[in-house]
């Protein structure tokens, strides 16, 4: 019974890591680019909802709905003031450059908020501690529900996107050949800038949920950055689905961990990483984030 | 009409570089002699720093290998350090081979992280190092993130202690710096090098690109390890949150974009400048780190050549032989096109 316990909480767990993960997979699909910045940015999303609600004095969960127009503008300035640059320098640039940015944005952080950890579980009443029972020994947490839930909508809802909308199908065109993009009248530069805004806001989601169910503090970004780089690898080649596979397969290792010996959590998903990597290597398939590529089936052109 | 080319080394301004060098490492060898402890502790650091630079631009600048994770091997270096001498093992000994278990972390990591690419392979090194870093902490020797200190240091006088870490230190850094200054000039080299350039046209001419860049991988790997076992004899105490920080990663990017990623002699530049930055601005706390971030994101975006190779591009300087030249003969028009013919044999 511990155990069906422990399967449902790491499932419930994937649902955040998948939330985390979704900004810094998609971001990949589109540009070819691994967001190193991915985690500090979720950090500057919590401290940014964490200002909005002392100086307004409301709950998360509306402050929430002024966040994520701030995040989305930083997206903006983030891709056309980095990203793009850097995208122009070759493989390496974009690397360094939000490496750059995150170890700016954490000491920025630090030096405005110090190195209290903070938390919203004191403003979202009870739903920090409100849980289901189910049976005798299985208690749903009412928050992590809501965050899985948040996940698949987000997930969903981000498929249904670049599947049926033109703006999907302009995102999936830039992504595959930037160039062919512009020929065909897109301007790469705009839909870039628009997929990172959809990114940062996704971003920002994750970040509220880390600070809902979790504490934060200035340098957590480098956690979270590797928690979300573990699910999509995890998760592999495939759709945004297969983030959400890798997140719960992450939350499921964690919890079977730290139900082993609890110094075991984060190692034995880090471990379940390194399996994955080499049980792939044999396979010969190490590639990951083509989902905007495999979603390009001439069926789903022509829709 | 008929051109004449010959392909040299070095040039007589080499070759008088080489004699300074050799002056100034004589001069640095005497160092414990002529110099106070404060300074000789400020060398040591020195030396540690443009160890991690050459190491980080071995793999980044010569591998074309982003990594975020070299903090794995820093704190494997200073790991197996304190283990072999809990083992008896002698400490001016186990210091070393503690450098060298970084080198063969680094071999036994390579047979998997390198068929990572671009970005995966930089963070897929990251949680390499934060499993390693976890790993470390379980071990009852270490007491958990408390940490433990290098008692066997403790049984020499301070000053001999300072002295023998001084040359441990200057040993390692002039044999790491000859073995990449070989190893550039060797067949080995001139493959890093291209792959540097161009790693798919490397590959179109039969360069074996993997095995080149294992040899970069692990090259390193020694370099940070040993970095890591030096820190350990310089400060003594081992925390796993300390020498597994990610903060020495970000040194390592800072020195070498800012002295010039991919030349011999730009991570030795950007070491020194990122220790005298530290030396004045330091004290200043989460300011001067602020500072770091926004000059390696400037230097990434707008010089990413750095200084060394902004300067090398503009006056052709080259003060170490490590590349060709292309000299032409009597008979060619030593015109403008040509001599810029010849100051773009080395960097793409």
């Amino acid at each position: 019974m511990i155990w069906l316990n422990q399967l449902l909480q790491g499932i419930l767990l994937g649902g955040y890591y998948a939330l985390m993960a979704a900004g810094l997979s998609f971001l990949f699909g589109v540009m070819r680019v691994i967001n190193l910045a991915h985690g500090s940015l979720a950090v500057l999303a919590a401290f940014l909802l964490l200002m909005i609600d002392h100086w307004l004095g409301v709950s998360p969960f509306i402050g929430l709905w002024l966040m994520l127009p701030i995040m989305a503008l930083i997206g903006m300035v983030f891709q056309l003031g980095i990203l793009e640059r850097s995208l122009s320098g070759g493989p390496l640039i974009p690397l360094l450059a939000t490496f750059g940015v995150s170890l700016l944005l954490d000491n920025i952080l630090f030096a405005i908020f110090g190195a209290n950890t903070q938390s919203f579980a004191p403003d979202i009443g009870s739903l920090s501690y409100g849980s289901w029972a189910i049976g005798h020994s299985i208690d749903i947490s009412q928050l992590d529900a809501l965050i899985f839930a948040t996940a698949l909508v987000l997930l969903v809802g981000m498929h249904l996107l670049l599947t049926r909308s033109q703006l999907g199908r302009m995102i999936r065109a830039t992504a595959i050949d930037a160039e062919a993009a512009s020929l065909s009248g897109l301007d790469p530069r705009r839909v870039r800038v628009v997929a990172s805004v959809m990114a940062m806001i996704m971003i920002g989601v994750a970040g509220a949920a880390l600070g809902m169910r979790s504490s934060f503090e200035p340098y957590a970004g480098g956690a979270q950055l590797i928690y979300a780089f573990e699910a999509v690898v995890i998760g592999g080649t495939g759709s945004l689905w297969g983030t959400l596979i890798g997140g719960i397969m992450l939350g499921i290792a964690q919890n079977m961990g730290a139900t082993i010996n609890p110094h075991l959590s984060q190692i034995s998903g880090h471990v379940v990483f390194l399996l994955v990597l080499l049980v792939r290597m044999r396979m010969g398939s190490l590639r990951l984030g083509n989902f905007l590529r495999k979603r390009m089936r001439p069926s789903v052109v022509s829709a | 009409m008929t051109q004449y080319y010959g392909v040299e080394r070095g040039t007589s301004r080499t070759r008088i570089i080489l004699i300074i060098t050799s002056c100034l490492v004589v001069a640095l060898a005497c160092g414990p002699a002529l110099m106070s402890a404060n300074i000789l502790d400020h060398l040591i650091v020195l030396f540690i720093y443009i160890i991690l630079a050459i190491s980080w631009n071995a793999l980044a600048g010569y591998g074309g290998l982003i990594s975020v994770g070299q903090q794995a091997f820093f704190g494997i270096g200073a790991y197996a350090a304190i283990r072999l001498s809990y083992y008896g093992v002698p400490v001016y000994l186990a210091l070393p081979l503690g450098g060298a278990a970084g080198a063969m972390a680094a071999g036994i990591a390579s047979l998997f992280m390198l068929h990572l690419r671009g970005g995966e392979f930089a963070i897929g090194m990251w949680v390499l190092a934060t499993l390693i870093q976890q790993l470390v902490s379980l071990d009852p020797l270490i007491q958990g993130s408390t940490g433990t200190s290098l008692l066997a240091l403790n049984h020499f006088a301070p000053a001999s202690r300072r002295a023998d870490t001084y040359w441990l230190s200057l040993a390692v850094l002039l044999g790491l710096l000859g073995a990449l200054f070989w190893l550039l000039r060797s067949r080995q080299g001139a493959a890093m090098q291209a792959i540097r350039d161009d790693e798919e046209a490397a590959r179109s001419i039969g360069v074996a690109v993997a095995p080149t860049k294992r040899l970069a991988f692990v090259f390193a790997g020694l370099g940070a390890g040993m970095a890591g076992a030096l820190w350990l004899a310089a400060s003594i105490t081992f925390q796993p949150g300390t020498y597994f920080g990610v903060q020495w990663t970000a040194y390592m990017i800072f020195m070498v974009l800012v002295g010039g990623i991919g030349t011999f002699e730009g991570p030795i530049l950007g070491a020194i400048l990122f220790f005298a930055l530290e030396t004045i601005f330091g004290a200043t706390g989460v300011w001067y780190l602020i500072g770091l971030g926004a000059v390696s994101v400037g230097f990434a975006l707008f010089a990413p050549r750095g200084i060394w190779g902004a300067l090398e591009a503009r006056f052709g300087w080259r003060l170490l032989p490590v590349g060709y030249r292309l000299v032409l003969g009597p008979g060619f028009a030593r015109d403008k096109t040509a001599s810029s013919i010849v100051q773009s044999d080395h960097h793409a």
